[in-house]
């Protein structure tokens, strides 16, 4: 698919805004600025729906919203499908000319915990289908609305408080859901990965999701400096640190076509990432070392798969 | 009045047909027994061209009401239907659709909830619905079930009004049973229910609504209160609207409907179709000079307790059937029993007659004429002993 990739930096400054400022996200959330560089990627009229999570209550606090396009929160599993029934009613409405085509995008918001785990069967259901909506999943691996418990997202090793590091058990013990994999494997037109500190590349993305003929997926990395334990200054530092470690490779998968968007110059040890967030402290204690190394096994694991899968291996 | 067709359709395809000609913009479902007829017919109606649905063959109940909710939030005419524990998985959705005052047309078959599983009629299904905030009306046969489809998308889309509408009929009994059913012409139908035309809707791109914000102790407590009001208005709008349909069809419809009650002195009060075999009873014990009656209610919520007591108050013992258990509550009686006894207590003045539930027919079980004859043999030697020997009772259970 062909879509504007140029993308000028005054002229998205000139745009009106569609994220009101006054939101409630804490200092510091990749949040409000993934939803900011998402809807600036998109010309044409969107109507949103997010699943419950920090994005949604942080939002929509009655009588006031951030929303200056329309958007819908049902529940907590059910954001895809409620898109869904929006893009059918507006398929409906406009066959039988009761309003007018207006190239209307359908854009849903979920967590992790709401596309990983209690969402999933929802967004397979809709891709399926072959719903027109673009689903992104904000991804801060754990349940941080509820108070930072643990998600099929979340790393191995990472504290939370549903997997809290102890004296013998340090942190999670399981590795996380390749759930982009488990997306493109539904062989919609579009699949990608992304990140807010690279914000060019996370644009263009949206547009080729908006773009796209069908149902699109974007799992983007979002910072969570509350549940990650680290500075609020640093979102995108540590953003870019997962990037450059290949903790979170950005690619996309167009139309089956597997594509490597960033190859580091130097791919980074992942303990540089790991040792940014206090999530991770309790890793550097001798008797858990080793799971550093574990992790840096299953990065590089994925890494060379990814490679292999995007042609990049000859 | 209007012309009509006479057709043989069982009470499944009876809605359908009622779907058919309403032609909603969006329909969402997923198939469980004995729902999946209407779905499988209104499938074929989509794939025949029949109607200009967008029709979603969703992944499960709990997506059918979720996509039911962003469809009716765009503003279009949305319908689904459902039984037993589909409309179970849909709990939490049934809560924000009506929360959401979007008015959705679900269309319910009675089917016993699990365990053990079951697939035949009984109540428990949208009893269990029935603080959702909804608006439930029970049918007693196929035409009725036809009848109350189209009806309640005008009660739904009410101005006043602005809920969502449970439309019940027992599964297998009246779903799959085929009776003689008076259809109207599809421009009769489409001029009763009209266009419709949402207050807001989401697909408003120039003038974007915030729809399911969320609210504390702020502000929850008066969109809860706002919702009561709105259910309190409904019985005065399907009165309307039943009249207004009488007047097209012929059959005309109000919050219930009497037989034989006005001099009686026990009455029975059920719900659906063992309303016909009670009335068989009734008019086989007037023959032989008892003085028995019927009532059976249509809108179950907002449970219209002021007219029921008006219609029952110089009965001296009343037979309540209960087609579910309201489990925990006084002596394991069903939920129509605990309503009828609270609107006596709330409508009554301190006065009223004995109230006795019996429970019948769960899992299908069949309830026959002579169990109900003589549960009415049973409240007649109340009302002359004045004793109550038991307060909740069963009828064709093995003990």
């Amino acid at each position: 698919m062909t879509v504007e990739t140029k993308i000028n930096l005054k002229e998205l400054a000139s745009k009106p805004e569609k994220f009101a400022p006054g939101h409630r996200l804490c200092a510091g959330c990749a949040e409000g600025i993934i939803v900011r560089q998402v809807l600036s990627a998109i010309d044409e009229p969107v109507v949103v729906a997010t699943a419950t999570g920090c994005l949604e209550i942080a939002t929509s606090m009655y009588p006031n919203t951030a929303w200056r396009v329309p958007w819908i929160h049902n529940a907590f599993e059910n954001a895809a499908t409620t898109a869904a029934g929006v893009e059918a009613a507006y398929k409906a409405l406009v066959r039988k000319g009761k309003i007018q085509d207006r190239n209307v995008k359908f854009l849903v918001f979920g967590g992790d915990g709401a596309t990983y785990d209690i969402g999933l069967q929802w967004i397979s259901g809709a891709f399926e289908r072959g719903h027109r909506i673009v689903y992104i999943c904000l991804n801060n691996e754990a349940y941080m609305n509820t108070g930072i418990q643990r998600s099929s997202a979340t790393p191995l090793g990472a504290h939370t408080t549903t997997s809290p590091a102890g004296e013998v058990i340090p942190g999670k013990i399981q590795w996380r859901k390749p759930i982009t994999e488990i997306m493109a494997a539904h062989n919609i037109p579009y699949v990608a990965q992304a990140s807010p500190s690279h914000w060019r590349d996370l644009m263009i993305k949206v547009r080729k999701a908006v773009a796209a003929d069908g149902p699109a997926f974007i799992n983007i990395f979002s910072d969570c400096n509350r549940g990650w334990r680290h500075d609020t200054a640093t979102t995108i530092e540590v953003s870019r640190l997962a990037v450059e470690t290949c903790y979170w490779p950005l690619f996309e998968v167009e139309n089956g076509v597997w594509k490597l968007n960033y190859k580091p110059r130097e791919k980074k040890p992942v303990e540089e990432w790991l040792k940014a967030q206090g999530r991770f402290r309790h890793l550097f204690q001798p008797k858990f070392r080793h799971l550093i190394d574990e992790i840096q096994a299953k990065v590089d694991q994925e890494w060379e798969k990814l490679l292999e899968r995007c042609g990049e291996k000859q | 009045m209007a012309k009509q067709i006479v057709k043989a359709l069982d009470g499944a395809k009876a809605v359908a047909e009622a779907m058919r000609q309403i032609e909603p913009d969006v329909v969402a479902a997923y198939p469980i027994t004995p729902q999946t007829e209407i779905v499988q017919t209104f499938s074929q109606f989509v794939a025949d061209g029949l109607v200009n649905t967008e029709f979603i063959p969703v992944e499960s109940e709990h997506a059918a009401m979720s996509a039911c909710i962003g469809a009716s939030a765009a503003g279009a005419r949305v319908m689904t239907a459902t039984a037993a524990n589909g409309l179970a998985l849909m709990w939490e959705t049934l809560y924000i659709a009506a929360s959401l005052r979007l008015p959705i047309v679900m269309s319910v078959v009675n089917r016993a909830l699990s365990a053990p599983l079951n697939i035949h009629c009984d109540h428990s299904d949208s009893m269990g619905a029935r603080d959702a905030g909804w608006i439930q009306i029970f049918a007693e046969n196929p035409q009725e079930a036809y009848d109350n489809t189209i009806q309640a998308i005008r009660i739904a889309e009410h101005p006043d009004i602005l809920l969502p509408v449970m439309s019940m009929q027992d599964g297998f009994i009246t779903g799959h049973g085929v009776e003689r059913v008076e259809v109207l012409e599809d421009k009769a139908v489409k001029e009763f229910v009209g266009e419709y035309k949402a207050l807001y809707s989401l697909l408003d791109i120039d003038q974007p609504k915030t729809f399911g914000a969320w609210a504390f102790y702020d502000y929850y407590f008066e969109f809860k209160r706002q919702q009561t009001e709105a259910l309190s208005k409904v019985p005065q709008v399907v009165r309307e609207i039943g009249k207004e349909y009488g007047e097209l069809s012929g059959r005309y419809y109000d919050l219930f409907s009497a037989y034989e009650l006005d001099d009686a002195e026990v009455a029975i009060v059920v719900l659906a179709s063992t309303a016909g075999t009670a009335r068989v009873v009734v008019r086989k014990l007037r023959q032989e000079g008892i003085k028995v009656g019927l009532l059976k209610p249509r809108l179950y919520r907002p449970f219209p307790g002021k007219e029921l007591v008006e219609a029952l108050k110089h009965v001296k013992v009343i037979g309540v059937m209960d087609r579910s258990i309201a489990f925990g509550s006084i002596e394991g009686c069903g939920p129509l029993f605990l309503d009828l006894c609270a609107s006596f207590y709330t409508y009554g003045n301190g006065k009223g007659p004995q109230i006795v539930d019996y429970i019948f027919g769960l899992g299908g079980r069949d309830i026959l004429p002579e169990q109900i004859e003589g549960m009415v043999k049973e409240l007649l030697r109340i009302a002359e002993t004045g004793k109550v020997p038991y307060r909740v009772g069963y009828l064709g259970l093995r003990e």
